[in-house]
């Protein structure tokens, strides 16, 4: 089993760089920028999905509340940036650095919390962090921030001209995450997490340290969505609380996980390069009507994804080559 | 106001608390309810009050099929039964929201005029509005009858035993489908006499829902799961809380009350006051 496992964590590896490779092409035959934009959300909500299922996935701690540390990621590199005038990339740092911290100070009361209790410990606080941004004045309040142009630049991680340093940041971002899941996979963090996601009791009488490997994944798991947070307040320009923060956001980030395979590798990337673009399709072909019919059918292809694939989308891969393996 | 969280949690209660099925569409059901007593008042002047059995007997059959089309499956899910639940009744709210939009349209919704909406009846001074009082009343009475129902019957026992193994339930000749199918309509019909209440004096729209959802699901956890008793004394704890909330924070901030005290609770009793599970 060893043997098979190194080898499949090579070739994950290969497909990975290939196409992660053929994604940084893409541009080049991309011109649209309305195509490129879906594209940068597909990677976006990838790279969000990955590090929400380093969590709630690997460790089997499900968070709903994952939304506070993206707004926190978002506002910390805002607030920074208009009030102070520090760069994003400190802030987007910060950022996540912050979030690191809230999510292990946290993790001390809210990981003796088994099942629901749990799950909605985390919508709970979200909510409240949201609440709070919403009343916060000298934060913009429910206004939100709007983010000023400082020039077209690296430096300030601001562009203008064109959505190409986005995408490249996005997919950076999106590898980051994956290759992260993927070392973590196969380190001691990642034994302990599965170990401590099948039974808690088990792993700590054979010396798994329940409470500190679920306190490693949390920081992991919010640094990376803060990141992504600054990210997305720094492609919009424009951030409020209800749409960083919302418990739909929540939501929105587990999403692609679940349908693509929660707990593996490939499952977040799958999930977001099938839900995102059909998403945003939906949106902009039917949902102009503002009659709720894109809606009814996101909707409809939620249910009919989880029912028909309660394991995710990966699972027909795997099917295929179990089958494979017994002929 | 707390008995009438109460009365949006209790149908929760049955379905999240005593069945342990998660049901994210709980606020949807709400949604339908309110514009099934709009739609009644509206088309054959019904009185909200007077139509709450109709209603209630319509979100019956609603919350069955439910079930029995789509619930039922989620729950067959041998991996990560939860998670499935979780996103299948989400998928499921999003698209009765999507549903609402199509055929009523987003516009805000109120009744105008009914028998007891806008009326106040005066305890020893004390103004009080009467939808909200008759609410409290029928609150009280859902929970005392859900609670006897749940203890008192054979039903009630059968819907214990399902929850706690189907599998020799079946041995002894219950059909967990009907049991569940059975569950699920009295919780959607329990959250139906709410919607019909609540119709009198808010405004009904497609994202009603949500907002009195969430407060719902704080409300059984807070009592604890598999308590009726719980979910009954969760209502009136958030409902106090709000109100003193209210008096100290700003209006925006009334929910931040509820929510502290629910973290609060649950880091002191992880299983909620009450709760068994």
């Amino acid at each position: 089993m060893d043997k098979n496992f190194a080898v499949r964590r090579r070739r994950d590896l290969i497909v990975a760089a290939v196409l992660a490779g053929l994604a940084a092409l893409a541009p080049l035959f991309i011109k649209d920028v309305y195509v490129q934009n879906i594209l940068i959300l597909t990677l976006m909500y990838a790279a969000l999905s990955q590090s929400w299922n380093i969590l709630s996935g690997y460790c089997g701690q499900i968070s709903l509340g994952h939304a506070l540390y993206f707004g926190i990621g978002a506002y910390t590199t805002e607030l920074l940036f208009t009030k102070f005038g520090v760069l994003p990339w400190f802030g987007m740092l910060a950022g996540g650095v912050i979030a690191a911290i809230i999510a292990m100070g946290l993790g001390y009361p809210f990981f003796r919390l088994r099942g629901h209790y749990f799950v909605i410990a985390t919508i709970v606080i979200a909510e409240i962090g949201l609440l709070l941004f919403q009343n916060w004045e000298w934060a913009g309040a429910a206004m939100g921030i709007t983010i000023p142009v400082r020039g077209d630049s690296w430096l300030k991680f601001q562009f203008m001209r064109s959505k190409l340093p986005y995408f490249y940041f996005a997919l950076a971002l999106c590898c980051l995450a994956w290759f992260v899941t993927w070392w973590l996979e196969d380190s001691k963090w990642g034994f302990w997490w599965r170990a401590v996601k099948d039974n808690p009791e088990a792993a700590e009488s054979l010396g798994v340290v329940v409470f500190n490997s679920k306190m490693g994944a949390a920081a992991v798991s919010a640094f990376l969505v803060a990141v992504g947070g600054a990210f997305y307040a720094q492609f919009l320009a424009y951030i409020d609380p209800e749409s960083v923060m919302g418990f739909q956001f929540s939501l929105l980030m587990a999403l692609p996980a679940v349908l693509g395979g929660i707990g593996t590798l490939w499952g977040p990337v799958l999930g977001a390069a099938i839900l995102i673009p059909m998403t945003e399709l939906t949106r902009s072909y039917i949902g102009g009507s503002g009659r709720g019919v894109d809606l009814i059918v996101y909707g409809a292809l939620i249910v009919a994804i989880s029912l028909a694939l309660p394991q995710g989308l990966v699972s027909l891969f795997s099917r295929s080559k179990a089958k494979g393996a017994t002929r | 106001m707390g008995l009438l969280y109460g009365l949006i949690a209790v149908g929760l209660a049955l379905i999240f608390g005593l069945m342990d099925v998660t049901n994210f569409a709980h606020g949807e059901f709400l949604m339908i309810a309110m514009y099934l007593s709009f739609f009644l008042f509206a088309f054959f002047a019904i009185d909200p009050l007077l139509s709450a059995p109709l209603v209630a007997a319509a979100m019956f059959v609603f919350g069955a099929v439910v079930y029995l089309l789509v619930v039922r499956f989620a729950m067959r899910a041998k991996a990560n039964a939860g998670m499935v639940q979780i996103f299948t009744t989400f998928g499921l709210a999003i698209l009765m929201r999507g549903l609402a939009q199509y055929f009523f349209t987003p516009d805000y919704r109120s009744i105008p005029q009914s028998w007891a909406g806008g009326k106040t009846i005066s305890v020893g001074g004390i103004f009080l509005p009467e939808p909200q009082l008759i609410g409290a009343a029928v609150s009280i009475l859902a929970f005392a009858g859900l609670y006897l129902f749940i203890h008192r019957t054979d039903f009630g026992r059968a819907l214990e035993a399902t929850r706690e193994d189907p599998g020799a339930v079946a041995l002894v000749g219950i059909d967990k489908n009907r049991v569940f199918a059975f569950g699920w309509g009295l919780g959607a019909a329990l959250v139906g006499l709410a919607g019909a209440i609540m119709a009198v004096f808010f405004y009904i729209y497609p994202d009603v829902g949500a907002s009195f959802a969430l407060i719902a699901y704080v409300t059984v956890a807070l009592g604890g799961f598999g308590s009726v008793f719980g979910a009954f004394a969760g209502g009136i704890i958030v409902g106090l809380v709000e109100a003193t909330t209210a008096l100290v924070l700003p209006p925006s901030l009334k929910s931040v009350g509820i929510y502290a005290v629910y973290l609060l609770v649950v880091f002191i009793r992880p299983r909620g006051l009450f709760g068994s599970m």
